[in-house]
C-alpha cells in the first residue's frame, strides 16, 4: 500500500476543492444570472476538459506551464523552480480539469431558483449579501455540495492530465491513480487491487451522499 | 417632468423599448388604485418600475417628497432603498424558511425575540395564528398569499404593491381574500398599488382605476365612473362595454338641455354635451339596462323617447334576467344589447325573430369624441 500517494492525492484534492469552490460559485452564479454576447463560448470553455482527452489537455497545459512560456518562466523566476513536474503545477492544472465539475451543479442550482424570491427580498429591504448568505446560498448548497464532492472525487481519480503534468515523482506528483498503474505495470497485483477497491469504495460512498441529499431536499421544497 | 405637489405616490414613465411605456398616475396616502388591463398591457412592469426592479429610460417615481426615480436628475434608487412592500403573483416565499422566518429573516438586525415577537404580530394581523411554524409547501394557497403579504410589511412600507396577488387561488378563496384585503387596508394608512386582468375585481377594491393598453394610461377614476363614462372608446372596449356604435353629433338644443346625435337613420336625443361641436363624429356607448322594452300592444309616454325597432337575434337567460340582443332596423352590423327581467320577458312574449320596439333613455347615451 502506498499511503504517500494517496495522502499526495487526498492533499491535491482538498487544496483543489478549497481554491475552486469560492470561483465555482461565482462563475456559476454569473451565468446563470446574466446574459452576454460569448456567453455560449464561454460555457463551451468551461466544459471542454468534460470532452478532451487528458493527454491532450495534459499535453496543452504542459506546453503553457513549460520553460519556455511565459507562464512558466515567470513562476520560475519567482520561485526559482520550474512549474511543470511540480506539486504547484500539478494543482494549476487541477483546477483547471476540474473547471466544469465546480461550475455546472452551482450554475444549474442557480438556474433553478426563481428570479421573484430574491427580488422578494431586496423588496423587503435585505441587502444583495444577506440576500446571497440567508435566502440564495441556502437554497443551492445541495448544488454546491455536488460541486465539492464532484471535484474532489474526480481529483482523486485524475490520470492523464496528471501523468502529462505532473509526470510520476513519488511524494511530489505521484497520485494514488498513477501509483496503480505502477504497480500493475510492476506485477504488483494485489496492492493495485487494495488502492483500486479503497478508490471504488470512496467513489461510491461520495456519489451516494449527493444523491441522498439531492433526492432529500427535492421531497422538501417546490417553488 | 412635472407632477403637481400633492402627498402619496406620484408615478410618471416614459420608454419607447424593451416594452412601451406611457404611464401616469398618482395614489393618495390611504387610497387604493388598480392598475387594470389585458395581459402585455405593461402592468406589472409599471409594478417593477415602482419598486425599483425595472429600470425605465424616462421616467419619475416619487412619495411624499422624496424622488425614489428621477431619470432627469440621475436619481435610481434600488430596491431596498425605497420603502416598498410588495406582494409577487407567484408570493415568491423563501422555500427553506418556515412562514415565521419568512418575516423574522427580512427583520434586519434587531434581536431574535425581537423579530420574533414582530413577525407574530404580523402572522395574526393576517389571521394565521397558528401556522408559523408551517413551511410554504405545507401552506394553501391563500395562506401562502397572507404570509407573503405580512412579510411585505415587515419594513413598515410607504407604498404596498401587489401583483395580481388573488390570480393564483381558487375562486372562493379568491373572494375571501379580497374581502379581508378590503377589511385590512382600513389599518394601512399608505397608497397601495394593486394590479389585475380582473375586471370584477378592479370594480369591487378599487378607490380608483387606471385603465392600461400597451403601457399607455388611458383612464383614471373611480370605477364606476370609469364604467359608465368612459374617455374614448378604446377604454370602453377594454372594460368590456357593450352597445358601442359610431354616429355623428349635429346639434346642441338649449332647452331643455340636449345634444342631437345621427346613428343609422335616426336621430337621438343625447345627454347635453356642448363641448363637442356639431358634424364631429364621436363614438357613444349605451348601458343595456337604460335600453327600455315598449310594452308591446300597450303604448305609453315613454315611447317618444328614441324610440328604435328591430329584432330579436339572440335571447340568454341569465338568473333571473334575461339578456337580448336585437338588430336594429333588422341590420345585423347594428347589435344592441338589453336586460330585463325574465317575468317582462316573459309577459310580452319575446322569442327571437319577434320584432320589438324600444327605447334608449336619453341620460343614459354617452358621447366619446374620437381621439386625436
Amino acid at each position: 500500500m502506498d499511503w504517500s500517494a494517496l495522502t499526495l492525492s487526498l492533499e491535491l484534492a482538498a487544496w483543489t476543492t478549497a481554491i475552486l469552490m469560492p470561483i465555482g460559485v461565482a462563475i456559476g452564479r454569473t451565468l446563470a444570472r446574466r446574459q452576454f454576447v460569448a456567453k455560449s463560448i464561454v460555457e463551451a470553455l468551461i466544459a471542454l476538459p468534460l470532452v478532451l482527452p487528458p493527454t491532450v489537455l495534459g499535453f496543452y497545459l504542459l506546453v503553457a506551464f513549460g520553460g519556455a512560456s511565459p507562464l512558466g518562466q515567470f513562476y520560475e523566476t519567482l520561485i526559482g523552480r520550474p512549474l511543470v513536474f511540480s506539486f504547484q503545477g500539478l494543482l494549476l492544472a487541477s483546477l483547471i480539469f476540474n473547471l466544469p465539475f465546480a461550475v455546472q451543479p452551482v450554475q444549474r442550482a442557480f438556474e433553478a431558483l426563481p428570479r421573484d424570491i430574491r427580488e422578494a427580498a431586496w423588496c423587503c429591504g435585505m441587502s444583495p449579501w444577506r440576500t446571497f448568505r440567508s435566502i440564495e446560498f441556502p437554497l443551492v448548497w445541495t448544488g454546491v455540495l455536488s460541486a465539492m464532492v464532484l471535484t474532489f472525487a474526480h481529483t482523486l481519480g485524475e490520470f492523464g492530465v496528471v501523468l502529462m503534468v505532473g509526470g510520476n515523482i513519488p511524494g511530489e506528483t505521484q497520485t494514488i491513480a498513477i501509483s496503480i498503474y505502477d504497480r500493475v505495470q510492476a506485477l504488483q497485483d494485489q496492492q493495485a487491487a487494495l488502492m483500486s477497491a479503497i478508490l471504488l469504495v470512496f467513489s461510491f460512498a461520495t456519489i451516494s451522499v449527493i444523491y441522498i441529499i439531492n433526492n432529500r431536499t427535492r421531497r422538501h421544497r417546490e417553488y | 417632468m412635472n407632477t403637481n405637489n400633492t402627498g402619496g405616490l406620484h408615478v410618471h414613465l416614459k420608454q419607447v423599448a424593451p416594452i412601451y411605456l406611457d404611464a401616469q398616475f398618482q395614489c393618495a396616502t390611504g387610497e387604493l388604485i388598480v392598475l387594470v388591463g389585458p395581459s402585455g398591457s405593461g402592468k406589472s412592469t409599471i409594478l417593477r418600475c415602482i419598486a425599483g426592479l425595472t429600470m425605465p429610460k424616462k421616467g419619475l417615481v416619487r412619495f411624499n417628497e422624496t424622488a425614489w426615480l428621477d431619470t432627469d436628475l440621475g436619481i435610481h434608487c434600488p430596491p431596498q432603498k425605497r420603502s416598498v412592500g410588495m406582494v409577487f403573483q407567484h408570493y415568491a416565499l423563501f422555500p427553506h424558511l418556515s412562514a415565521l422566518d419568512n418575516i423574522t429573516v427580512v427583520l434586519g438586525e434587531a434581536s431574535r425575540t425581537r423579530r420574533e415577537q414582530r413577525a407574530r404580530e404580523l402572522l395574526a394581523f393576517v389571521n394565521l395564528q397558528g401556522l408559523e411554524s408551517r413551511h410554504p409547501s405545507e401552506l394553501s394557497g391563500g395562506q401562502q398569499q397572507r404570509v407573503a403579504l405580512a412579510r411585505s410589511l415587515a419594513r413598515d412600507p410607504d407604498v404596498l404593491l401587489l401583483d395580481e396577488p388573488f390570480s393564483a387561488v381558487d375562486q372562493i378563496t379568491r373572494r375571501k381574500l379580497q374581502l379581508e384585503l378590503a377589511r385590512l387596508r382600513q389599518q394601512l394608512k399608505m397608497p397601495i398599488v394593486l394590479v389585475t386582468h380582473d375586471l370584477d375585481e378592479a370594480c369591487i377594491l378599487a378607490d380608483r382605476m387606471c385603465v392600461l393598453h400597451h403601457g399607455r394610461s388611458l383612464q383614471a377614476g373611480p370605477p364606476a365612473k370609469v364604467m359608465s363614462r368612459p374617455d374614448s372608446d378604446l377604454v370602453a372596449r377594454l372594460v368590456g362595454l357593450t352597445n358601442l356604435f359610431a354616429g355623428e353629433v349635429i346639434d346642441h338644443k338649449s332647452a331643455p338641455q340636449i345634444t342631437l346625435l345621427r346613428w343609422a337613420n335616426h336621430t337621438l336625443e343625447c345627454r347635453h354635451r356642448p363641448d363637442i361641436r356639431p358634424g364631429q363624429t364621436v363614438s357613444w356607448i349605451i348601458p343595456p339596462q337604460q335600453v327600455i322594452l315598449h310594452r308591446r300592444g300597450r303604448p305609453s309616454r315613454g315611447e317618444r323617447e328614441n324610440p328604435v325597432d328591430g329584432v330579436i337575434r339572440d335571447l340568454v337567460v341569465l338568473g333571473g334576467d334575461v339578456s337580448i340582443t336585437m338588430s336594429v332596423n333588422d341590420n345585423p352590423d347594428l347589435p344592441l344589447s338589453l336586460t330585463l327581467s325574465s317575468h317582462v320577458a316573459h309577459r310580452n312574449h319575446l322569442a327571437v325573430g319577434e320584432h320589438i320596439t324600444v327605447s334608449l333613455l336619453a341620460h343614459g347615451v354617452h358621447l366619446m369624441p374620437e381621439q386625436t
